[in-house]
């Protein structure tokens, strides 16, 4: 669309960033990438988002749109011409949302507690992180992506907590290759697309940033 | 579409479960009711939302959706006809979706710790706490309904739906705490609203009355606490 101006608020390193990055690279949306300090919120990411105060907000013609699936879904509806995302089925789009909230509601805070913690917590939070990941491998099946034949809303809700993974391994001490071994392919099969390799951090510097916060939070 | 078609897997005092019977009777879909005992699963129940085995879960022609707010969406979209529930304009759609994962993810909690505080000092820190989150919501209803009487406008829409629901665990609250928690001199907006929602046609007989709640909740509580005893 001509004209439009697209403001995407974020931090390097987070999940819910590179989800809308994704997002707008599939669309092929030119947009100006604000990178934010959280320690150190702008005037106007508190404007933008006063409930939350949080990343991502994407800001379209002066507008602000908060909460990365709420930002995605929203992409998806207002340019909806190209590499549609959700599906056109009602009930396929119903599977996709939920899985989405699935990804949600388990992936970050159980990834957290594998880093976090330590001794029996970390054991059990290791656990519970493969155990979602094997239930997300059972729902991919024998597609090559959670979208079916086209890379969709899923895939966009959970490849970016890939480059997370790396950190997820060496704290935890486990291979998500080993143990799921058709998800990692699904992720390097994300990882071939433009859109996706170009959004996603490095896991290495993912890793340093995990070891310098855990040593701010005093978390041996 | 006949009433066998479309099941609804749930529970009488579930806000949740509530949402998608307000849904369907705001579009007259029949459907069958088919209540589970959650503290016994049935088999129809674990196969039907295998991931979560929470109720609702909506049956469609033989296939099960769950997840309260998919399910309302799922409706709107599948009984595409009038009323809608969700506004057509994608940026109104992202406001809706917002101010109901609010509701759901930040709200809700404070009322639930609202209702279980214990003395005098964490009830008045929690009741500030919901107060708060109230007059964010009374802003947001005056943007939504632009002076009409629902969030949704002349008509029920999905936020109206979303928050509705919540209005028996909201007003049992108001009998276990002795508090007002929808105060016409805090939010006399949302006071106009509540009465206006649940004497709706589509609300009629949904949602148990606040005593049932409330002791509803207070048996919840026993067996809880019975359940947190005889494991120490």
């Amino acid at each position: 669309m001509a004209g439009d101006k697209v403001v995407v608020l974020g931090t390097y390193g987070s999940m819910f960033s590179m989800r809308v990055q994704v997002a707008l690279a599939e669309k092929g949306i030119e947009y100006e990438n604000k990178e934010e300090d959280l320690a150190n919120k702008s005037p106007l990411l508190l404007e933008v988002n006063p409930v939350h105060k949080k990343i991502p907000v994407l800001i379209h013609n002066g507008k602000p749109v908060c909460e990365s699936l709420i930002i995605v879904q929203y992409i998806d509806e207002v340019w909806h011409d190209k590499n549609p995302l959700l599906p056109s089925d009602p009930y396929q789009r119903a599977q996709a949302r939920f899985w989405a909230d699935f990804v949600d509601k388990k992936v970050y805070d159980c990834g957290r507690r594998i880093w976090a913690t330590k001794g029996e917590e970390k054991e059990a939070a290791k656990k519970e992180f493969i155990g979602i990941m094997k239930t997300l491998e059972g729902e991919l099946g024998n597609k090559p992506y959670f979208g079916g034949e086209d890379f969709g809303y899923v895939d966009v809700a959970l490849i970016p907590f890939y480059c997370w993974f790396h950190a997820y391994e060496n704290f935890g001490n486990f291979k998500t290759e080993t143990e799921c071994p058709k998800l990692v392919e699904w992720a390097k099969r994300c990882m071939q697309r433009e859109s996706v390799s170009k959004s996603l951090a490095d896991p290495h510097k993912i890793y340093e940033f995990v070891v310098s916060l855990k040593k701010k939070l005093g978390i041996e | 579409m006949a009433a066998s078609d479309v099941k609804l897997l749930g529970a009488r005092p579930s806000p949740f479960v509530n949402r998608v019977q307000v849904a369907l009777n705001l579009k007259s879909i029949d459907y069958e009711f088919i209540p589970q005992n959650l503290a016994d699963k049935s088999e129809l129940l674990l196969k039907s939302n295998p991931v979560h085995k929470k109720v609702p879960v909506l049956i469609h022609g033989g296939q099960p959706i769950s997840e309260s707010l998919v399910i309302v969406q799922y409706v709107d979209e599948v009984w595409s006809g009038p009323p809608s529930l969700l506004p057509a304009d994608p940026y109104d759609r992202a406001t809706v979706r917002f101010w109901a994962a609010y509701i759901d993810e930040k709200w809700s909690p404070l009322v639930r710790n609202l209702i279980n505080a214990t003395d005098e000092q964490s009830k008045a820190a929690a009741a500030e706490k919901v107060f708060e989150g109230l007059k964010l919501l009374e802003d947001a209803f005056v943007n939504s309904s632009k002076g009409k009487g629902f969030f949704g406008g002349e008509k029920l829409g999905f936020l109206d739906v979303v928050l509705g629901c919540y209005l028996g665990w909201v007003r049992a609250g108001e009998i276990i705490t002795g508090l007002k928690i929808l105060d016409e001199t805090k939010t006399a907006a949302l006071v106009g609203w509540a009465e206006r929602f649940t004497s709706n046609k589509a609300v009629d007989g949904v949602i148990p009355e606040p005593e049932e709640l409330a002791n509803f909740m207070k048996m919840q509580a026993r067996a809880a606490a019975a359940a947190d005893a005889s494991s120490k």
